[in-house]
């Protein structure tokens, strides 16, 4: 039998359909490998008996003729997806117990395709985080080594670091993830793998663990662009529980994935190449443009110019709404409790005990610009800025079908570098964030090493509601770099 | 704009997060700084920009005004620390 956790995902369907191996089957290798990968922490809460459950109910439906669309398949859930019954903890202290009495619509319709989960994925605190370092239950590791000094560990990337070092190490067929500046893209791009965050308003946010409501979006991680493609497919829907969920019908992604990408205008941002980008980040883009102009796209050179603020717009905004949102926990309704002697030191001592260092930061950043005499100066500021930074896209996209930038300034980096800066640390979202802050679809697609052979991305960023376009122009480069590299710390299983 | 300890004891006391004498020492240069960072933004002219607050154009469903769901009082209820006979429990409010 083919090895079952190599396999893509669309090749596993295929399996499934043609009983090459059942789900059970397919499944049970999983868990074999997620036991296998336990000291990359990517779950915190592991669930192989539920996924037994569902596989073994999914081969009764296969074998009734009524499979789903992913019916069968092993996925990750990340720790944000509300899951009936469930430990569901954003990762956090003051959630580390918090059992959801409902499902989120996402992590529904995955249900309904039939997935089969294996667990809930580690993450940043409350999606606050680009490294995976900020979780209550410690740090993920990546199963990527760098060649020139293999004893460090690095970062799977984050906030989405769970799901993309369970994907990459080959413990999960594909993985969901959130995006509020760039959280599916960087990880992706850390660990080798295709990750969309789709246009703000395609998925559900219902039953997603809030960060930052007006930036916050689902999307799919898997090892090639046709299995996010598949995946995002059946996450993606209408959903009147979500007054900012689109009401429009979800394209067969997929069935994008042409290859051919002649003619069309592909944009290269000339602002994105930013001050002190490494040699081998100028280099690597610069092959990238070359792949999408052998595959028959014009390049066309457009400018973005306010890009250099939209990460200070974004630590307005997402900390703004952060605070706003986090008030919730209160240690009344769910959630952690540190009793006071009345009911203001309840809460105060609950919120001090229940939050970690970056998820505290972040919240008294936000209320600080939140607050009396500079919500004008910081908060209201931003959202203008905000404009300038979504019209700039809007100019840009009369010229070119997407836009192709790298999706990090860096690969991946040791666990503890970047700590000693809060702001260091953010301006690894330099490239993606833009695209959050306008609301607009954006991929990372592996297309390469480095010279300490680790992965490096390229992201692509489509017009609203044109996924189908990001989708194509990132399959031409994933054909094109014909990326096969592997981690070296994967879930295999001797024999 | 350079935060002091008493302007974030301020901000901690809006969040309501309890910090100590250290905390507030440790977090003052921290939060100086990344708001020393954002502050860039002033450079930038908006003067007749609108704010943008939600980045897609979605007008806002209306639905029939009438229950359509609710009864889950024991599932609101689950995860409480503390309740009693329906309702959530907190410390004394008024004397």
């Amino acid at each position: 039998m083919t090895n079952l956790t190599s396999m893509t995902m669309a090749e596993a369907l295929k399996g499934l359909e043609n009983k090459e191996f059942t789900s059970v089957e397919l499944t049970q290798k999983h868990i074999d490998a997620m036991a296998q990968a336990k000291h990359l922490n990517a779950f915190i809460t592991e669930t192989p008996e539920l996924a037994l459950k569902q596989a073994s109910e999914s081969d009764k439906r296969r074998a009734a003729g009524n499979a789903g669309a992913l019916d069968g398949i092993p996925i990750a859930m990340k720790d944000l997806f509300c899951t009936k019954g469930i430990r569901t903890t954003a990762a956090s202290k003051i959630l580390e117990n918090f059992i959801p009495q409902y499902e989120s619509t996402v992590s529904q319709n995955l249900l309904n395709a039939g997935t089969v989960t294996l667990g809930k994925a580690n993450l940043d605190q409350f999606a606050m985080g680009s490294s995976n370092t900020t979780s209550h239950f410690g740090n993920v590791i990546s199963p990527w080594k760098n060649q020139n000094s293999n004893n460090l560990d690095l970062v799977p990337g984050g906030s989405s670091g769970g799901s993309a070092a369970a994907v990459a190490a080959r413990i999960s067929m594909a993985a969901t993830g959130t995006d509020t500046g760039g959280s599916i893209r960087q990880p992706a791009a850390f660990c080798g793998l295709a990750g969309i965050k789709p246009t703000y308003g395609r998925c559900s946010r219902w039953g997603i663990i809030a960060f930052s409501s007006s930036l916050d979006q689902a999307g799919a991680f898997g090892r090639t662009v046709e299995d996010a493609a598949l995946l995002l497919k059946s996450m993606a829907g209408f959903d009147p529980k979500d007054s900012t969920s689109a009401d429009l019908p979800v394209p067969d992604f997929a069935a994008a994935i042409t290859g051919d990408i002649k003619g069309k205008k592909i944009g290269i941002p000339k602002e994105y190449r930013i001050d002190g980008m490494p040699d081998e980040i100028e280099k690597f883009w610069q092959q990238g443009i070359e792949m999408v102009k052998d595959a028959g796209a014009e390049i066309v050179d457009v400018s973005l110019p306010h890009t250099k603020y939209a990460v200070p717009t974004y630590y307005v905004i997402a900390p703004a709404e952060a605070s706003s949102n986090l008030a919730r926990y209160d240690g009344v309704k769910y959630g952690l409790r540190v009793d006071g002697e009345d009911l203001n030191s309840t809460y105060e001592n609950t919120r001090a005990e229940g939050f970690g260092d970056e998820v505290i930061r972040r919240i008294m950043i936000g209320t600080y610009a939140l607050s009396s005499g500079y919500y004008d100066a910081y908060y209201i500021k931003a959202q203008k800025v905000r404009r300038l930074i979504s019209n700039d896209f809007e100019n840009v996209f009369k010229e070119c079908d997407a836009l192709l930038t790298p999706t990090a300034p860096s690969a991946a980096f040791a666990i503890g570098e970047n700590e000693d800066d809060p702001v260091k640390m953010y301006l690894n979202d330099v490239f993606t964030i833009p695209a959050s802050l306008a609301g607009l679809p954006g991929m990372s697609v592996p297309a390469g090493l480095n010279s300490d052979g680790l992965p490096l991305g390229l992201q692509i960023i489509g017009r609203p509601w044109d996924e189908e376009m990001v989708l194509r122009v990132g399959h031409s480069i994933e054909k094109a770099a014909n990326f096969t590299a592997q981690p070296q710390l994967t879930g295999k299983i001797a024999a | 704009m350079s935060l002091t300890k008493k302007d974030v004891a301020k901000v901690a006391n809006l969040a309501r997060i309890k910090m100590d004498d250290a905390k507030l020492e440790e977090l003052a240069p921290q939060l100086s700084n990344i708001i020393g960072f954002v502050e860039q933004l002033s450079e930038v002219d908006t003067d007749n920009v609108e704010p943008l607050a939600s980045v897609v154009d979605i007008n806002l469903r209306l639905r029939e005004d009438k229950v359509t769901d609710g009864g889950y009082q024991k599932e609101i209820l689950a995860n409480a620390p503390d309740s009693l006979e329906g309702y959530f429990v907190v410390p004394k409010v008024v004397e």
